[in-house]
């Protein structure tokens, strides 16, 4: 059986786990979560430098950047403006010209705003971005997203930060049936079947942040998360049995003793 | 002279170039991008820009985010 290197925008990775950097409760064990993924893409956010206190480290001192790839994020952003211009200082900031893009359509949802998003994208892949979509579970927005240039699209599972898991399998697994581009299935991971059951629907990575971060022992939850994963992935390569209604018996019919 | 700093008031004896006001803040050029007045400032030109009286700065980096 063969498995298939997870490729965006001709870059290849061997990990298909996204995770984020954000509400750990110290960059050390931030680190030790990343190494127990595996993961070799990492997302951060782009936040105005705190002028008064200078005593604080930084993020980067905590990322292997050799081996991990650091994919800026648009977090919070409201308006294409806002989004594109983040997205420029990232750039600017000089790690790579990727970047997860984010145009929020509603605060209590983060939800994104679709018409936006897709506007935001057009204009950056112009900009000569590499452009990742965060998007809704809507398989004709990210045929839109495709047709503005985004070199993959990321739908999410459920709300950023919600854990509910996936809710829509349906539409996910139409989405990668329609899409041409990678398909990232971002944020509403709650535990690790939520990240196989993604795999197993086709995704070709999933990308997630609280559920690793905000476990009890997010070093731990990383590594399961790894696994499963891995093994989502298998599991859809390797074709699953059609669900029946009745029972099939495992071991023969015949030859029971005493009949 | 005052200039706006990252959304603030922010005061400076004299004009200074960029790389010298990241230099007067502790900040490591090559972790930041800076916009000056609502532009990028490409970071080899940080040494020949001057902020002036007014300017608006914005100096971001990375922070944890998912």
């Amino acid at each position: 059986m063969s498995n298939t290197p997870f490729v965006i925008a001709g870059r290849s990775f061997t990990s298909r786990l996204i995770v984020g950097t954000g509400k750990y409760s110290s960059f050390p064990v931030m680190a030790q979560a990343h190494a127990a993924s595996g993961a070799e893409i990492v997302t951060v956010a782009v936040r105005r430098v705190n002028i008064s206190d200078r005593s604080r480290e930084s993020l980067l001192d905590y990322i292997d950047t050799d081996r991990i790839f650091v994919l800026p994020n648009t977090a919070g952003c409201y308006t294409a403006e806002e989004a594109v211009r983040t997205a420029h200082l990232a750039r600017e900031a000089g790690l790579s010209h990727w970047v997860k893009l984010e145009v929020i359509g509603d605060e209590r949802t983060l939800f994104p705003d679709t018409e936006a998003l897709v506007a935001a994208t057009r204009t950056l892949v112009r900009d000569g971005f590499v452009v990742l979509p965060y998007t809704n579970d809507d398989p004709i927005v990210c045929r839109k997203l495709e047709d503005a240039g985004a070199a993959a699209v990321m739908p999410l599972g459920a709300p950023i930060g919600s854990g509910l898991g996936i809710q829509n399998a349906n539409n996910l697994r139409i989405i990668r049936e329609f899409a041409r581009v990678p398909v990232v299935v971002d944020a509403g991971v709650g535990t690790a079947s939520d990240a196989a059951l993604a795999m197993e629907l086709g995704a070709d990575g999933v990308l997630m942040n609280t559920a690793i971060a905000g476990a009890d022992d997010p070093v731990a939850m990383a590594e399961a998360m790894r696994h499963a994963v891995v093994a989502g992935r298998l599991a859809y390569l390797a074709g699953r049995i059609p669900r029946k209604m009745y029972a099939t018996a495992s071991s023969p019919v015949e030859g029971m003793v005493g009949r | 002279m005052l200039i706006t700093l990252n959304g603030d008031a922010y005061e400076l004896d004299e004009p200074l170039s960029v790389a010298d006001l990241l230099q007067t803040l502790s900040i490591d050029p090559r972790r930041v991008a800076v916009e000056y007045n609502y532009s990028i400032l490409k970071r080899q030109l940080f040494a020949e820009t001057i902020v002036h009286e007014g300017d608006c700065i914005e100096i971001v980096n990375f922070v944890g985010g998912g």
